[in-house]
Formats: structure tokens, C-alpha cells, sequence
């Protein structure tokens, strides 16, 4: 029994393309390499449709069947689902990337995808067989040089003309400077209307456009920019539009005039989506979000992911009491989420001001972050004007609210400092709580919090050095130093009587990076420099204690052990290294993490520190490594035992050629399978652990109704039997590496989901 | 090309007159146009929209509705008078009063027997339509308040009017009313107010179409009388409807200047159960449209900021071309201004006065594109008033600046002009001879000692000037033809020849010496726009409206080559697709090959002597031109020097010390001195 680690990623499940049943009450949608089930009256995440290799393009409802749903996806596949339960009926292989999917109702059996070459629009007949995984070649060639974004194709009602695709062409830009490109198309579900949508955020519906010349349009125009989507309510009484207005705007079919709003709705609105019955619609989000609406314009629900902004100014943070991660989220906000539970707590509002979505606007950005250690303090920096020279920022200093279980805003300090707050932390002691901010303008300055009753912070010290300008700062894990670096030179404090004690120095290069030792290694200080130093002092010494030359992009203590992990990015791959200060090997090394560079990165604590022995690992044990790409994908490092019950998950449905699939047989049929092949011996079952198999047994025996459950005694022996190992004798490299880069989404994995596997865990041990 | 001063005149403050109504001839296709002043225009929809007929209002005479019976053209104001035009002879042929006060609306049947008036007191009248005249036959039910809009049914048994909150259903053989509709106020605080039903329409298939004051445009049914959809097409007021000829599309135009389409078409394909949707809409007016017109292939729209606007619709249209081009019409397709040449005197004509300036003078010499030192000011010598109600029909001075004519629809008054230094004064000229009492055209020879006036019967009377006064000499009749109202006079340089232009497009030569006719130019089916008589070679030189030019040779009774050679090469495709005709030919005496051409954008003079450009040359060659050396010029160069400095032109003038005048008349300058429009909220402001 080895552990594997193995580095996912979580950042990004990006809201691809959503499908809503409002009658069944799900909301499906592509996510990453996963198509995820919603429940629209929860919003709860209830499962996933997990197989695809590569993102996931399309999905779109079998028209034969309401119950199931294709997906389609880059790898080349199209994967038939039962969506309610979450089980892979059949698959097949196209061969080539897919970039969308249509179906229609007036051709059973017959596919629309998209695929790569010169982005052609096909139709594939499906093949009727009864295995699992077909390969479906018989493929025709509908139209070509169609844009591959989804929402450029849409089926019309169809008679005798079955689908239309735009040969109308409108001057991509004429002569008054008019942005008339497509972006988007919809038809009516009984008129033979189109509307299209265009760059210039006009709407135009086409009406009689078999004629050559007497078509018509109407031109509706409200949104600013680009329309996004287009969708018609399924009685085709409302068209309903998006785009980076984050207005969802209703028109009503027929009366062109009148229009409805829905406002504010997060992000820029990338897809729109009607439920069969009209009851419901659903929209998309650039932010990562899904808003689940009423037919009456209400907002019903939200599922919201981790926010995916332009991107993450603030470092990563762990707050101190709810354990989630804090980083930038909404613009102007910091959003607080539960890594544990996969799900978004709250926005925390820093700004207070209306963001406008709209671009080339300099708006107000929150910049820097820090959590106090007890997590009753936040400061914050909020600052525009980056491009022009009027830099304008504001210090901000929160205070956690227990009645109201929230920050509520203490202090604002509009002129912190002349110049740009380039680092900020608080002091790590548990009596007094100060804020040591360092800034551009050659500064640094300490902020306590008043002695009367009113219990704003005011500035405590000022410091400088050699006018120099300071490039970070650091508190020692007592809080009984100040590290400040003022370019090549770090100064060393005492916080109690704001003495300078010492100056270290290592010419040469800018310090970079500082950090003191925890625990154990607390007499040392860490630093990096752009000269590609990474330099460790010792306080007691006040001496160089070892340097080593490697590029460290990002260093980051670990607050439970003594552990740093260090990023270092070289010749287009990064690597990570994980060592004691005191030590001068590393505890771990993991040659290319990922192709980007990595500035942020965190230690999220575990809720229950594993005990794993291997020395890999161990780092792993009280702690957990996030950290973000340039590419904005979140990865982490997780154990073979989490990924495995991770898999465990994951239902699949085998169908056997002779059988006929009832519960039955996927209880007993499998079994009988699996016993025979244990009994002969022929071929050692090796390909999968036996771990998981075990488990969708009793989970299955679990959840089948007892008046149609074989009797006891014929499952007893099978029951036992599921908990044997067999004896496959492969084993498996225990430094394998799984890095997973460019898979979108994912799950966080954790045991509460799965209390019946926990049990058997320890049954297992 | 040679090199001119160039005056650039703007003091001329000509503000075109806002458009009130539009009706539309199907069989001769001709759009009249009534303007708030009381003048009536007739523009020749499939010659260019020509300009052919100009009838000049009156003060205090506001039309409020046009309509064409047969080739009658009918007109009806607020005096409370319905007015018939002669148009062949381009004036009122007579008004009867309806006695209904204030007439607010008029229209005739298809049949052509019959016109609706809708009066203030709450009648609609009905009136025979006879041969010579018109005849009240009586009224129908009469209502409680004003009648807005009226539309007969095309069998016409039946006609809808529209009043204030209200749409009625009148039968019209028992005159009583068989529906009463209600149309709705708007909400919150408009109200209070009366929703005006501006405009109806009524369908063959008993559809009825309003627009009204809360800017709905309402489909009723006359069966039952109800309400089958509304659109709301903008926050103010529709205020025209015009339905195509085969009822498939219906235009609307509103107060916030736009005109938005509506078209019958199927809502799914190849079915018959056809919507009125609306579909696109049409921004080209900043004022409100008062009145639209849907005609074969486009959308013709006018309203109080006086332009009238061609707007083609693409989907009728078999070929396009510069016929079908989207059109704008500002100025009107006649000269307004004449010049003393000899003198430097200007004379503008406005609708009720006459303004007389002399030209300012510069000093010195500059570089080409320059503007010279203005050494004395342009000054306004005289302003002289109408006598009288009628506007002025057409006005002229005398080459050497001693005679100002001008004539109404009912006198003719002749001025002399006496002008020592600072010192002005003008004698009117008392006994006129009886012949000179109004006219459709006046001209002077050029060497001011006669005055030639076009009257009734497209003969010119001549009439000799001389300090004394003035004296009948003669009339020139042609010798067959057209008795349409000449619109333009030529006189030879050597006071030879006398070329007059009818709106039939014929062309007639006179021999002023023997007062003869002499012979008739071959009738071109395009309107002649300007003409010019060369003073060397004794040709005639005309445009016409579709762009075409020609020259004939008086003496020789035939096209000269040149013109020959033109038709046979062809114009330049950038020469006709130009939109406005050419409104004066000049030519320049110190290079006999010259003729300068102007129309409203363009300023042109073409070198007889140079090669016609074909398709395949670059027409506007200037710039070219100018990099290539002197060798390569001439192989490059062409018959078209085209000069665009100047925009909005009314008006260009060759004096004598080789200077031209320039008359321009900034739209932007129209633009200010029209009545705010609608305030509307723009995006981003």
C-alpha cells in the first residue's frame, strides 16, 4: 500500500456551456474534462459525468431519450450519459477533436459536430450496436468555414429546410466603421425567424430568408458591446440576450420595443440557456458562475465556483477561521472559498463601489491582502490608475464581526504613504496585533490600533534606510523581529522598541523574497534575490549560513512545520522543491510542475493531518500545497489514497452482450465476473485496485431497497469476499508523479462525502 | 486648367422651407410635395427626381394635405380652401372653400370620383370630382371633434377617419359612421392629454392602420372594430403612414426623424398566414418627418428639417445603379441667384424679397489654395419686398446691373436700377406692356437691351428695354409641341439665338433677329437641368438630369462631334452616379474649349479638347496630376477636371476678370436655424 502524489488541478471550472432540465431539476454543465449535475433547487453539486479525457465542448439532451444527454469533447469522443444517475451508457469515437454538438429532432440517430478541420460542421450517423465503445465513421460533410464557437450554429424548426447556417453576408465592417461580424445566432421554435447577434451589440431578427433578395430584418440595438447569446424562450414569445454587460436583456418577440432587465449579474454572460417547460433559464458567466432564473426575471439561484478574474493581485490566503483560501474574486471584491467543501462561501465587498463591466475602464482593484493570525483583523489595499501616473490607493483595515460572522470595515487610510504599498504583513504574536506596510516611497510604517476605545489603527513608527526603497517585509514566527528588505539590504527591527538591530547583506541582487523559519528553524531568514540566489542567514550568527543559486520565483513557508516550499522557473518548466532551512537537501524535489511560472502559492492545513511515513510525503502530512500558474489553474498535491477514493466515485455501467441490465445485474452479474476470474487465475486482475470495486459493492448493497436484495446468505459470501485483496503482485513505482496540466476542473476530494467508504477504510487498515 | 479668384459667397441666407406633405403618382410617377410655405413641388421619381414643377405658396397659406386624382393635383389647408393646380402652367388653378373651417386632411378615391376633406368642425366632406372642377356633394356624419387623417377603402364604399381619441368607420353611400374605435392615451402623466390620431390607413383586406400621438402604430379590424396588434414604434408621435401599392410593406415616420418599416410577411415559410412585422428603420432626418411615401422602389420621407429623403429599397430593386442610390434633396433644382456679371452685382431671391449685393474685392495674388486679403466688403445694396401675398416665382438682373425683374403668380414688375457710387435708387418701370404679367422664366440678352419672359403656352415674349422704358416687341411661339411652362431661357452671347427648355424636356431655338422659331433640339427623355449658348461657336451646350450632356450646333441644326463622340464612349461611371443635376453652364472666353459645370457638391470644367475618360481611368485625377511630370501629364489627363473644395453649392458664376463666385449655403448653417428637434437620449452622453 504506497501513496502517489499527484498534483490536480482546481482553478478554472469554467461554466463552458450549461443545459438546463427545469422539470427534473438539473442543471448540467461542461466543466473542464467533467460534465457537472446541479440541482436547480439546492444549487448543490450533486455529481459528475466523469470520463472525458480532454474539455468538454458541447452537450446537448438525446432527443430519443430525455433522460440522457450527449457530451462531446476534444478528446475525440462522444460520450451518451444518463444524467440522473451519473453512469456512462455508450461512447463513441469520432477520431478528431469536436468543438460543438447538435441534434435535431427530425433526424433520429444522427449527430451534428463540429470538428477541426477548416472548423467543418458534420453529421455522423450513429451506429446501432450494443458494445459499449463504438467507433462511429460514417460521417458527412454538412458545411464548412463555420465559426467553431458554439453559439455560431443553431437549428431551425425545419419542414422541408432542416437547418439554416448564414449566407447572408453582411459586410464584416462597412464603410461608417460598423462592427457587423456574427457573434451569435438563435431560431425560433415555431416561426421561421433567425436572430443573430453582432459585434456591435446590435440584435437583428431575419424573417422570409429563403428568398434571395426579399428577405427582412429588423435591427433591435441595447447592448453596448459584442452580444455573447442568444436563446429563445421555448414558446418563442421572448428572446433572451447576454453579453459583457452582465445584463440579461428580454425581448418580447413581436413587440420589439418592449425589453426587460436583469442587471448585475456577475461576469460577462457567455451562454444562456431555457429550460424545456420555459419555467426556468440559466446563464453563464465569465466569472465562473451559473445564475439559475425564473421565467417571472427573479434570480433563483447561483452556483458559484471559484471566481475567475483577470487575475489574482492579492497573494493566496488561508483565512485563519473558516480555513478557506482568499484571493481576488468579483472586481473590488475578495472572495472567500471552502477548498474543503469545493464551494464558494461569500464575496467580501473591499471596494464598495459599482464595478463597470466595461473595458478600458481604470476601476478600483484590490492589490494586497493580509490576514492577522488569529483571523480577527484583515488589511487591504485597493488602488487604480496603474497605466496613468495618478496613482490613487487606499489602506483598509477590517474587523471580524462575531455577531454577524463577517468583516466589517474599522479604518481607512486614504494616504498610507506617498507611493505604492509594495508588501504588508502582520505581526504574528497573539497579544498586539500591528501592520507593518512597506511602500515605494522609501518607507516603511507601523500601524497599531488605539489604546482608548475607539479602536482605529493610526501609524506606530516610521522607518527608512538609506532612503532606499523597501522590497518586502516579514515578521518572525514570535513576532519578536521585523525583517525589512530594502534592495539588496535587509534590515532587521525590533518591533518593541523599533531599534534597528542588524543589516544582512549578500551582494549582490535585489532581495526578492524573504521569510523566517518556523518551529525549530525559527534563527533562520530566508531570502531570494533577483540574481538568482536563494540565501539563508542565521540570526544567531547573523551570518550567511548557506546559499544555494537557483531562481526562486516563489518562496513560501510552511506555518505548521518547518518545511519552505520553493518555485523555481526554468528554461519553460517550473519545479518545486520543499526543504528544512535547517537542511541543506531538500525534503522533496518535483522536477516541471508546470510549464508557467508560479508567483503565488499557499499551505492550506489539513482538518486531519495524515500519517503517511514515506519521506516524500511527509510534508504533506499537516498541510496541503495550492498554488496558482500564470495560466490562472490552481494545482495541488494530493496523495494515491485521496485520488483513489476520488475514483471510487465514479460509477460505470457495464453492459454485458446477453444480459439485460437491472440492478440485479450489476450487483450480482459483476460479481459472478469478477469471482470466476479470480477462481481461475488465469490473468490476474490488475488493472484496477480492488479497493474501489469493494466499494460500489457495499455502496450498492447499501442503497438497493432490501425487498430486492438477494437473501443474506448469498451476499455474505460475496460481502467478505470483496474485502480480500487479491494478490496481483504488480507493484507500482511509489514516485510516480501524475501531473495534470491543462485538465479543467475538478473536485476537491475529501472522506466526509463518503462516510461508508471511511469506514471500510479503517475496516481496511 | 487655369487658375481662378474665387468669391466664396455665404450671405446668402436661403432656408429652404419644411416639408407637410407627400402624395405619390403611381401612373405618372410623380411625387408633389407640399412645403410649409404653400409651395408645391413636383419631382419626377424615375427621371432622377428631377425637380420639374415649381408652384410658389402664398403667405398665410398652409397646405395640411395633398392628393392626386387622376393627373389633378388637389390641395388642402387650415384657410380652410381646397386648391386645384394647372400644371401645365405651374400655378393655382383655383380655390373653392369647403366651409368646414380648418381642413385638416384630403384625399381621393382609386376611382378618382371623389375627395374626402376632413374639417376642424368634425365633418368630412365629400366632393365630385368633374371635369373642370369640383363640386360638394355633401356630408357624412358629422363628430364631435376635428378629423385629423382620413383614408378611403380601395373599393371605396368606405372610409376611415382618424380624429382625437378616436378612429371612426364611415359608410360612404349612407354616410353613417358603422365603427367607432378608441385609441388609447398614453399612461402616467400624458393622460391627461388627447391621442391624436395622426395618420390611418386602410387596407383592401379591411385592415385599418393607425399611427398616433403616443407613438403606437395599431392594426384594427373593420369587421368587428377591434384592436388586432399594436408596436410600439417610439416614445413621441407617428406622425405619417404610407402603405406600398401591393400592401406588403408600410412605412411609418415618426417625430424623433426615424421611418420604421413594417412588412406583411409569413411567420413560417412557405405558409399563408402573414404578420405585420416590423422590420427596418430608417435614420436619416434629425426633425420630425411629417410625411412619408412609399413608392415602388424606395421610401421618400420629408419633415420640418426640409430635406427630402430617397431611401431605395434594395430588395425591389432589379439593378442597382445610381438611379437607385439613396438620395438626399436640399436645394431646390432651379437657380435662385442671378449675377449682373458686368457689374459684380448678385441678386437672391427669397420667397417674399430680393436681396442685392455687390461683390467684395480682394487684394493682391496668392498661392493656390489660399485665401486673399479681402480688400472691400461684400455690401448689401438693396432688400426689396413683395408686394402682395404670392411668393416669387422667378426673378432676374440685367448683365450690365441696371434692370432687376421679377415675377409673382400673379405680376411682373420691372426695376430700373440706378447706381452712382454710394448712391442707390430704383425707378419701378409703371406701363408694362400687358403681356408681361407674369411669367415662368425671365432672362436678359446679354447685352441688357432686351428682357425675355417664358409665359403660358411655352412661348417667350420679348420686350426691349431702354431708359424710356420698356416695349413689346414680339412673342415666340414654337412651331408644334407641348404647351408646358418653359423653366429655362438661353440667350446667345451675340443676341442671335434664344434656346428655351420645357418640362415635356423640349428644347426650342428661336432667331431673335427674325423672331422665328428656328428649330427644335431632338427630345432627350431626361429633363434638361441647365443650358448654355458658347459665345464663339454658337452651340448649346445641356445637361441633363440623368447626368448626359450635349451639344448642339445651332447653325449646323445637329449635334456637334464632341457631343457625338460622348455619346458613343460613354460617360465616366463616377460622372453619372453623381446625385444632383447640373444647375449652370458657363463657359470661359478666354479658353473657347472650356465649360464649366457645378451641381451641388462639385464644381467641373470640361476641356473639350482633352480625351473622354473611359471606365477604366482614374476620373478624379487632380492629385495624380500633380506628382507626374509634364510628359506624363498629358497622357494621363482627361476632358473632367472635377473640384470639391466647395460644398453645398447654390450657385457659381464666371465674371469677366476670370474670378468666380462661389454661392454656399453650409447645411450645417440650415441646420442651426431649424426649431430644436426632440430631445433624445444618446448613448454615452
Amino acid at each position: 500500500y504506497f501513496i502517489l502524489c499527484q498534483s490536480r488541478l482546481i482553478y478554472v471550472c469554467f461554466y463552458l456551456f450549461v443545459y438546463l432540465f427545469s422539470v427534473l431539476g438539473f442543471v448540467l454543465c461542461a466543466s473542464g474534462d467533467l460534465v457537472k449535475v446541479y440541482s436547480t433547487r439546492t444549487e448543490e453539486w450533486l455529481h459528475s459525468l466523469q470520463g472525458h479525457t480532454n474539455q468538454v465542448t458541447g452537450i446537448t439532451l438525446n432527443p430519443a431519450n430525455h433522460l440522457q444527454v450527449y457530451s462531446c469533447s476534444v478528446d475525440g469522443t462522444v460520450k451518451l450519459w444518463d444524467f440522473i444517475d451519473g453512469i456512462l451508457i455508450k461512447t463513441f469515437v469520432i477520431g478528431c477533436p469536436l468543438f460543438a454538438i447538435y441534434v435535431s429532432e427530425k433526424h433520429e440517430g444522427v449527430l451534428f459536430l463540429h470538428v477541426s478541420m477548416c472548423f467543418q460542421l458534420v453529421s455522423v450517423h450513429l451506429p446501432k450496436s450494443a458494445e459499449q465503445e463504438v467507433e462511429a465513421k460514417e460521417m458527412s460533410a454538412v458545411s464548412s468555414h463555420i465559426s467553431k464557437n458554439p453559439s455560431c450554429t443553431a437549428f431551425g424548426r425545419g419542414v422541408r429546410v432542416h437547418f439554416f447556417f448564414f449566407y447572408f453576408s453582411l459586410k464584416a465592417t462597412d464603410k461608417k466603421g460598423a462592427k457587423n461580424a456574427f457573434t451569435c445566432i438563435a431560431c425560433h421554435p415555431t416561426d421561421d425567424c433567425i436572430a443573430t447577434g453582432h459585434e456591435d451589440g446590435k440584435i437583428r431578427l431575419w424573417r422570409n430568408f429563403i428568398h434571395k433578395k426579399e428577405y427582412t430584418y429588423s435591427t433591435q440595438h441595447w447592448h453596448h458591446n459584442a452580444v455573447n447569446t442568444l436563446c429563445f424562450t421555448p414558446e418563442g414569445t421572448h428572446l433572451l440576450s447576454g453579453g459583457i454587460e452582465s445584463v440579461l436583456v428580454q425581448w418580447q418577440y413581436g413587440a420589439d420595443n418592449r425589453k426587460e432587465f436583469l442587471p448585475r449579474l456577475g461576469g460577462s454572460i457567455l451562454h444562456i440557456s431555457a429550460s424545456s417547460d420555459g419555467q426556468l433559464f440559466c446563464t453563464s458567466h465569465s466569472d465562473n458562475k451559473i445564475t439559475v432564473i425564473e421565467s417571472s426575471f427573479k434570480v433563483c439561484g447561483v452556483i458559484q465556483g471559484l471566481v475567475k478574474g483577470d487575475a489574482v493581485l492579492t497573494d493566496l490566503m488561508i483565512d485563519p477561521r473558516s480555513k478557506a483560501l482568499v484571493l481576488n474574486g468579483k472586481p473590488g471584491h475578495l472572495q472567500f472559498y471552502s477548498l474543503l467543501r469545493d464551494k464558494h462561501l461569500y464575496n467580501l465587498d473591499i471596494v464598495q463601489q459599482e464595478y463597470i463591466y466595461e473595458a478600458g475602464l481604470d476601476q478600483f482593484e484590490v492589490v494586497k491582502a493580509a490576514f492577522d493570525i488569529k483571523g480577527s483583523w484583515l488589511a487591504t489595499v485597493e488602488e487604480r490608475g496603474k497605466k496613468s501616473s495618478d496613482l490613487e490607493f487606499f489602506l483598509k483595515l477590517w474587523a471580524f464581526d462575531e455577531r454577524t460572522q463577517s468583516f466589517v470595515l474599522n479604518t481607512t487610510i486614504t494616504a498610507a504613504h506617498t507611493d505604492r504599498i509594495i508588501s504588508m504583513c502582520f505581526s504574528s504574536s497573539e497579544e498586539t496585533t500591528m501592520l507593518v506596510t512597506a511602500a515605494e516611497d522609501s518607507q516603511f510604517k507601523a500601524w497599531c490600533q488605539g489604546a482608548d476605545d475607539q479602536n482605529f489603527w493610526s501609524c506606530d513608527f516610521v522607518g527608512s534606510y538609506h532612503k532606499l526603497n523597501p522590497t518586502n517585509c516579514s515578521f518572525s514566527a514570535d513576532s519578536s523581529l521585523l525583517a525589512v528588505s530594502f534592495q539588496e539590504v535587509i534590515t532587521i527591527w525590533s518591533p518593541d522598541t523599533w531599534e534597528m538591530l542588524t543589516t544582512l547583506c549578500q551582494p549582490p541582487g535585489v532581495i526578492r523574497d524573504l521569510c523566517f523559519g518556523r518551529l525549530s528553524c525559527s534563527k533562520y531568514l530566508l531570502g531570494t534575490t533577483t540574481k538568482n540566489l536563494l540565501c539563508c542567514w542565521n540570526l544567531l550568527t547573523c551570518e550567511l549560513e548557506w546559499s544555494t543559486s537557483v531562481d526562486v520565483s516563489k518562496l513560501q513557508p510552511d506555518p505548521f512545520s518547518e518545511n519552505v516550499a520553493a518555485f523555481s522557473y526554468q528554461s519553460k518548466h517550473t519545479d518545486l522543491f520543499v526543504f528544512k532551512p535547517s537542511e541543506p537537501r531538500p525534503l522533496f524535489t518535483n522536477k516541471n510542475v508546470c510549464s508557467e511560472k508560479v508567483h503565488r502559492a499557499v499551505f492550506v492545513p489539513r482538518e486531519e493531518p495524515l500519517n503517511s511515513c514515506d519521506e516524500s510525503t511527509q510534508w504533506l502530512n499537516r498541510s496541503q500545497l495550492y498554488f496558482l500558474t500564470q495560466n490562472m489553474d490552481l494545482l495541488t498535491f494530493s496523495t494515491a489514497t485521496e485520488e483513489d477514493r476520488m475514483l471510487s466515485s465514479s460509477k460505470q455501467l457495464v453492459i454485458d452482450d446477453s444480459v439485460a441490465v437491472t440492478p440485479f445485474y450489476l450487483l450480482l452479474g459483476k460479481h459472478r465476473q469478477q469471482q470466476q476470474k479470480l477462481n481461475t487465475q488465469s490473468h490476474p486482475v490488475a488493472d484496477k485496485p480492488q479497493q474501489p470495486q469493494g466499494s460500489v459493492t457495499i455502496k450498492e448493497l447499501l442503497h438497493t431497497p432490501a425487498h430486492v436484495l438477494p437473501a443474506a446468505s448469498v451476499l455474505c459470501s460475496m460481502f467478505v469476499n470483496s474485502f480480500l485483496i487479491s494478490n496481483t503482485g504488480v507493484q507500482q513505482d511509489p514516485l510516480r508523479y501524475f501531473v495534470h496540466i491543462n485538465i479543467f476542473l475538478f473536485k476537491v476530494k475529501t472522506l466526509v462525502n463518503f462516510p461508508k467508504l471511511m469506514k471500510y477504510e479503517l475496516l481496511y487498515l | 486648367m487655369g487658375e481662378f479668384k474665387v468669391h466664396r459667397v455665404r450671405f446668402f441666407d436661403y432656408m429652404p422651407s419644411g416639408i407637410r406633405a407627400l402624395a405619390f403618382n403611381q401612373d405618372t410617377e410623380r411625387m408633389a410635395v407640399a412645403r410649409m410655405d404653400g409651395s408645391v413641388e413636383v419631382f419626377h421619381c424615375s427621371d432622377r427626381f428631377f425637380q420639374e414643377k415649381i408652384i410658389p405658396g402664398r403667405e398665410q397659406c398652409g397646405i395640411e394635405g395633398l392628393s392626386w386624382v387622376g393627373e389633378r393635383l388637389f390641395s388642402a389647408g387650415l384657410n380652410g380652401g381646397i386648391t386645384e393646380y394647372d400644371l401645365t402652367n405651374q400655378k393655382v388653378k383655383y380655390t373653392i372653400d369647403a366651409y368646414g373651417g380648418p381642413i385638416w386632411t384630403i384625399t381621393g378615391n382609386q376611382q378618382g370620383t371623389h375627395l374626402a376633406v376632413g374639417c376642424e368642425d368634425g365633418t368630412v366632406k365629400l366632393f365630385e370630382v368633374n371635369e373642370d372642377q369640383i363640386q360638394f356633394e355633401r356630408n357624412l356624419d358629422r363628430q364631435k371633434s376635428r378629423i385629423i387623417s382620413l383614408s378611403w377603402h380601395p373599393s371605396g364604399s368606405k372610409i376611415a377617419a382618424g380624429m382625437m381619441d378616436m378612429i371612426q368607420v364611415f359608410n360612404v353611400e349612407t354616410g353613417h359612421s358603422i365603427h367607432r374605435m378608441l385609441a388609447d392615451r398614453g399612461a402616467g402623466t400624458s393622460r391627461s392629454k388627447e391621442c391624436v390620431v395622426w395618420s390611418v390607413v386602410y387596407l383592401s383586406d379591411g385592415t385599418i392602420i393607425t399611427g398616433d400621438s403616443v407613438g403606437m402604430v395599431k392594426l384594427w379590424d373593420d369587421q368587428t372594430g377591434t384592436l388586432i396588434k399594436s408596436h410600439n414604434v417610439t416614445k413621441c408621435d407617428v406622425l405619417a403612414l404610407s402603405v406600398s401599392q401591393n400592401e406588403d410593406s408600410l412605412v411609418a415616420g415618426t417625430s424623433e426623424g426615424i421611418v420604421v418599416q413594417f412588412q406583411f410577411v409569413s411567420m413560417v415559410l412557405e405558409k399563408d398566414d402573414k404578420e405585420w412585422v416590423r422590420t427596418r428603420t430608417f435614420r436619416n432626418h434629425t426633425h420630425d418627418i411629417r410625411a412619408v411615401a412609399e413608392i415602388t422602389t424606395a421610401v421618400v420621407s420629408g419633415g420640418m428639417d426640409a430635406q427630402l429623403v430617397v431611401r431605395p429599397l434594395l430588395d425591389k430593386i432589379e439593378v442597382r445603379s445610381a438611379a437607385s442610390a439613396l438620395r438626399k434633396i436640399h436645394f431646390p433644382h432651379r437657380r435662385l441667384v442671378s449675377c449682373a456679371r458686368k457689374s459684380g452685382l448678385m441678386l437672391f431671391q427669397y420667397p417674399g424679397h430680393l436681396e442685392l449685393w455687390r461683390l467684395g474685392e480682394s487684394e493682391g495674388k496668392g498661392t493656390p489654395g489660399s485665401s486673399l486679403f479681402v480688400k472691400r466688403n461684400p455690401e448689401k445694396l438693396l432688400q426689396l419686398k413683395v408686394k402682395g401675398e404670392d411668393h416669387i416665382r422667378c426673378s432676374a438682373v440685367s448683365p450690365c446691373g441696371g434692370w432687376i425683374v421679377y415675377s409673382t403668380a400673379s405680376t411682373l414688375r420691372l426695376y430700373r436700377l440706378h447706381c452712382d457710387n454710394n448712391n442707390i435708387s430704383i425707378t419701378k418701370i409703371s406701363k408694362l406692356p400687358k403681356v408681361l404679367s407674369s411669367a415662368n422664366q425671365l432672362c436678359f440678352s446679354s447685352d441688357s437691351s432686351h428682357l425675355f419672359s417664358a409665359s403660358a403656352q411655352s412661348s417667350v415674349h420679348i420686350a426691349s428695354l431702354s431708359q424710356s422704358g420698356c416695349k413689346f416687341v414680339g412673342t415666340l411661339k414654337p412651331k408644334s409641341g407641348s404647351h408646358q411652362a418653359i423653366h429655362l431661357l438661353a440667350a446667345s452671347e451675340d443676341g442671335k439665338w434664344l434656346a428655351s427648355a420645357n418640362s415635356d424636356h423640349e428644347v426650342h431655338i428661336y432667331n431673335l433677329q427674325t423672331q422665328k422659331a428656328h428649330c427644335t433640339v431632338p427630345v432627350y427623355s431626361s429633363a434638361v437641368t441647365a443650358m448654355g449658348i458658347h459665345p464663339a461657336t454658337n452651340c448649346l451646350f445641356m445637361m441633363h438630369a440623368d447626368q448626359q450632356m450635349f451639344e448642339y450646333s445651332i447653325e449646323q441644326k445637329q449635334y456637334t462631334d464632341w457631343s457625338r463622340t460622348v455619346q458613343r464612349k460613354g460617360l465616366h461611371r463616377f460622372w453619372v452616379e453623381r446625385d444632383t443635376p447640373c444647375l449652370n453652364v458657363m463657359f470661359n472666353p478666354q479658353n473657347p474649349s472650356h465649360v464649366i459645370l457645378h451641381d451641388m457638391y462639385m464644381l467641373c470644367i470640361i476641356d473639350q479638347s482633352l480625351p473622354l475618360p473611359d471606365d477604366k481611368t482614374q476620373f478624379y485625377n487632380q492629385l495624380t496630376l500633380k506628382s507626374l511630370t509634364e510628359e506624363q501629364r498629358k497622357s494621363q489627363s482627361h476632358a473632367f477636371k472635377v473640384c470639391k473644395t466647395f460644398k453645398d453649392i447654390l450657385c457659381v458664376e464666371l465674371m469677366p476678370d476670370q474670378s468666380l463666385v462661389v454661392v454656399e449655403r453650409p447645411l450645417e448653417d440650415i441646420a442651426t436655424q431649424l426649431p430644436a428637434p426632440i430631445k433624445q437620449k444618446k448613448f454615452a452622453t
